[in-house]
């Protein structure tokens, strides 16, 4: 009779923790909502998934015995019900078998999580390399064997809407603070290999369909590869805390056919060319405030403000500051080179000699500063160079 | 000790009839509380001082929270944002969870021991009174033109370089809190080592007093470490060493390393106490002895030993070769072996027992179960391969979450609720601490699972904004943080209920199934209590016979 009734109530609470558990790992997809890992666009990263689910569903099977075990003694072993408590304090098979059997589980994860760790760490064979390098709020991608370099930020709209108090509807915005200016051009079916390091602080370049994100440190190159199997969108954000606008520097790669991407860089390689004769000719001033503006807007805008006005101590005033206002080659030098131990960059490995120049002239001109100054292309690319 | 020997002579027999009328309290406000060296005061200023930082580390939460409620920002600025979850974890951390664990050593060691009090009760004084000093210098950093720190509890360089002369005091403030612990822990062991009573072998000792023991010997270890760490950021900050700059031939990773070294004993330090309080209570209320007690210290002793080995898992994405990644994914693995004997010890525990439900009870439950889910998200985490898409998003948010808050915080609660007749003589409100258990509960879960999902569908940890396809979830996560941070105010009316207002005097024993020193002393213990050391027998203990 008391054993029926034991049995009866172990298949209720095995039933009602499996229930549980359905509800809260299953029935949530449901609701629309993205909630598991993605299988991805690489083999990395569907290695990386099933290695997950593997994990997962491992834990979920102990945490359904454990949980099943406990509930039914709470049910059973209870004062109210009559039950005696028993006075056993131990039983050295029991512990045996509960130290035993979960290093034997142990064992048996650790070889699919090795063996996805070794895939994951043989980046050779690679048939291009792109570099990545973070800054403080965007990356700069190279593609080393074609010759093409440029920056990717967070796109206008976004920036815009993100403001606190823009008053924007994010859900109106495409692609809210997942969109960029540029994104990352990327054949598919090629192994490409990426090398990623960072200017300023440590970053992590994270997009979830390529399976892994890999810290951007300054200083330090780290390798990292994808093949990629589709073509597509793929979005992806800085996973380091890197500052105030960490939450605003994402990534989007357009994987596209070796075709594409091969016409892609010839239209790269003959902007790169107008981008040169651009910092060879002279420009008036109106040309200069006009471009300054907007380079001003979205590289200096975040941290120094649109009216100049900065953000207290850390990100200081440029309107009437010391150096807009000062000596020209001294503003020169902080812009190409930054200033160390604080949040400004150097801008030299960014921006084009047009833009600095074009930024310059503007921030020695606006926010009634007034210095008259109009400093050209080549001023920047003969001291950049030098 | 003359003190000690001093008080012998006057109340030696305080055994005998020890009432509060008889336990020479100091007269005033300034020589009770500030001169104190009574183990029982001090922990008292120590666990009221915890829920003060409870409350203020809360509200930042509550701000994180309010902010994360649906995309855009509507209330804080990023870098202010950056600010509250820095501080909010240093707050929480080594402010609220930690001295709550002093607090609890102070009053109940030397009770369960059968000490008169601390061995070094004049440290014991200068220990607590260093906090308030240090807290209000950390905080003080929100009201500096520089801001507070905002580069992420973890002070990861070059970023949290970039904070201005507001670093100074955060480093200081650190200083001054590794000082107060290191000057804990030391006082802890030489009191458990020392003080014992006749008869209470180490292999007797409640198993609370054992956690302490082996998370004292880990705060001495890695506590100057952290002091290391951050005095290496202090003189790059401000005289000019490039120990973590690249560009000065330092390494920016090595700070990680540093750091990790002292982070991971650090995660133990918060939560072996808890395994200590949990097996006093769970045989408690099931009126059983606790399962497999030497398996237990045992196990508590790996765990330890395995934190020094395992700090690179936190580090995965950092760039480390394969071997090196391999043999920290292995160590982290093995961890699971002992928190699962932990686990199955604490369910054989309560099976065929006789239990009933005391708030206490639910507490512990509820770490159960909850700990045990924090703590199989944690194996997930080891594997560096899957760690590679968890790392720094929200799925590891929860997992700490998991073990920190239904883990450390319900097992303070549950100690509080356990102990709190004997420390005030009174008890407190059954009907009021079950609802705030299980609005704790429920809230705790609406707050934290469905961060899991934020993670794995992708998104970051520590940003002010998101992307709207995690707006869901993050209204849910904030609802029941909202629901949970106001469900905490139930627990401090409770408090002040029973303490001052209850008319339910307690017994010695408070607890049917209650065993050990502590419950051989009248409620309220005595200002003074074991002044004669009691003779051990191995029937006194919970876990009954020897081992």
């Amino acid at each position: 009779m008391k054993k029926q009734n034991t049995f009866i109530v172990g298949l209720a609470v095995l039933v009602a923790v499996c229930v549980a558990f359905w509800l809260l790992l299953v029935a949530p997809m449901y609701t629309g909502n993205e909630i598991n890992m993605t299988r991805g666009v690489s083999s990395l990263a569907a290695t990386h998934y099933d290695l997950h689910m593997i994990i997962l569903w491992i834990c979920v099977v102990i945490g359904i015995l454990v949980f099943t075990a406990m509930f039914i003694s709470i049910v059973l072993h209870r004062k109210s019900r009559g039950h005696e408590a028993a006075q056993f304090s131990h039983s050295t098979k029991a512990e045996i078998a509960w130290t035993v059997i979960p290093v034997l589980i142990l064992i048996a994860m650790a070889i699919p999580a090795t063996k996805a760790l070794v895939e994951m760490e043989s980046p050779s064979g690679t048939e291009m390399t792109v570099k990545v390098i973070g800054f403080q709020w965007k990356w700069k991608y190279e593609y080393l064997e074609d010759d093409i370099e440029f920056v990717s930020t967070l796109a206008s709209d976004s920036n815009a809407a993100r403001q606190l108090g823009s008053g924007i509807d994010p859900t109106t915005v495409d692609n809210y603070l997942l969109a960029v200016d540029k994104p990352l051009v990327l054949p598919v079916g090629r192994k490409i290999k990426f090398l990623i390091t960072a200017d300023d602080v440590i970053h992590a370049w994270w997009v979830p369909a390529f399976g892994w994100k890999r810290d951007a440190v300054p200083g330090f190159i780290n390798e990292a590869w994808v093949k990629i199997d589709e073509p597509g969108t793929y979005r992806g954000q800085c996973a380091e805390l890197c500052g105030k606008d960490h939450g605003f520097m994402p990534i989007v790669v357009e994987a596209v056919s070796q075709e594409d991407y091969d016409a892609w860089v010839q239209t790269q390689t003959a902007a790169g060319v107008a981008a040169a004769e651009d910092a060879e000719r002279t420009w008036d001033f109106e040309e200069l405030m006009d471009r300054g503006e907007s380079v001003y807007a979205s590289q200096c805008a975040t941290c120094h403000q649109p009216d100049g006005e900065g953000l207290g101590e850390a990100f200081p005033a440029l309107a009437g500051s010391e150096v807009a206002t000062g000596p020209l080659n001294e503003h020169i030098r902080v812009v190409l080179e930054g200033r160390e131990g604080t949040a400004m960059q150097g801008f030299g490995e960014l921006l084009t000699p047009s833009d600095i120049a074009a930024a310059l002239t503007y921030t020695r001109n606006a926010f009634g500063n007034g210095t008259g100054d109009l400093i050209q292309p080549s001023d920047i690319a003969g001291i950049n160079k030098g | 000790m003359s003190s000690i020997t001093g008080e012998d002579v006057t109340i030696g027999h305080d055994d005998a009839h020890g009432h509060d009328d008889h336990d020479h309290k100091p007269e005033g406000f300034l020589a009770r509380w500030v001169f104190t060296t009574n183990h029982k005061d001090i922990g008292t200023l120590y666990l009221v001082f915890a829920l003060l930082m409870f409350f203020i580390g809360g509200s930042m939460a509550m701000v994180i929270r309010a902010e994360l409620f649906m995309p855009g920002l509507q209330l804080v600025e990023p870098d202010f944002f950056n600010q509250m979850t820095t501080m909010h974890a240093l707050i929480m951390v080594f402010g609220a969870v930690m001295p709550a664990w002093v607090g609890f050593a102070n009053w109940m060691i030397p009770l369960m021991v059968g000490a008169p009090d601390m061995a070094l009760p004049r440290m014991n004084n200068w220990s607590f009174w260093i906090l308030p000093f240090a807290f209000t210098m950390l905080l003080s950093t929100l009201f500096m033109d520089s801001g507070g720190p905002a580069a992420g509890w973890t002070l990861y360089p070059p970023l949290s370089l970039q904070t201005g002369d507001s670093f100074a005091f955060v480093v200081f403030s650190v200083h001054m809190m590794g000082i107060s612990s290191i000057m804990g822990a030391i006082n802890i062991i030489a009191t458990i080592l020392n003080m014992r009573a006749p008869g209470m072998t180490l292999l007797r000792m409640p198993l609370f007093v054992w956690t302490w023991l082996i998370t004292a010997y880990l705060l001495i270890a890695v506590m100057p470490v952290l002091a290391g760490a951050v005095t290496m950021l202090l003189t790059d900050h401000f005289f000019g060493t490039s120990f973590f700059n690249a560009a000065g031939g330092g390494d920016p990773v090595m700070f990680q390393h540093i750091f990790w070294f002292f982070g991971h004993p650090e995660v133990y330090i918060m939560i072996l106490p808890a395994f200590g309080v949990v097996s006093e209570i769970l045989p408690t209320f099931s009126r059983k002895p606790l399962f497999g007690y030497a398996a237990m210290v045992y196990a508590t002793a790996s765990i330890a030993f395995l934190s020094f080995i395992v700090w690179a898992h936190h580090m995965f994405t950092v760039g480390m070769p394969l071997e090196g990644e391999l043999f920290f994914m292995y160590a982290t693995m093995l961890i699971a072996v002992p928190t699962g004997v932990k686990v199955f010890n604490w369910v054989s525990t309560m099976w065929k027992g006789s239990m009933t439900f005391e708030t206490p009870m639910l507490f512990a439950i509820g770490f159960v179960v909850l700990f045990t889910i924090g703590g199989l998200s944690g194996l997930m985490l080891a594997i560096t391969a899957s760690d590679l898409q968890y790392h720094d998003t929200y799925f590891v948010v929860a997992h700490f979450h998991y073990v920190l808050v239904p883990g450390a915080v319900f097992t303070l609660m549950a100690g509080a609720y356990y102990w709190l007749p004997k420390w005030s003589g009174n008890m407190y409100s059954e009907r009021w601490g079950k609802i705030h258990f299980w609005l704790s509960t429920i809230s705790v879960n609406v707050l934290f699972f469905p961060q899991h999902y934020l993670g794995l569908a992708g998104m970051p940890r520590r940003i002010p904004d998101y992307a709207p396809q995690f707006a869901d979830f993050n209204m849910w996560s904030s609802l029941g943080g909202f629901a949970f941070g106001a469900s905490q105010l139930i627990f401090v009316g409770v408090v002040i209920h029973c303490v001052f207002f209850s008319k339910v005097k307690a017994t010695a024993r408070v607890w049917e199934g209650a065993k050990g020193l502590e419950w051989t002393v009248p409620s309220p213990a005595p200002h003074h209590t074991f002044t004669h050391p009691p003779t051990v027998t191995a029937s006194m203990v919970a876990h009954g016979e020897d081992h």
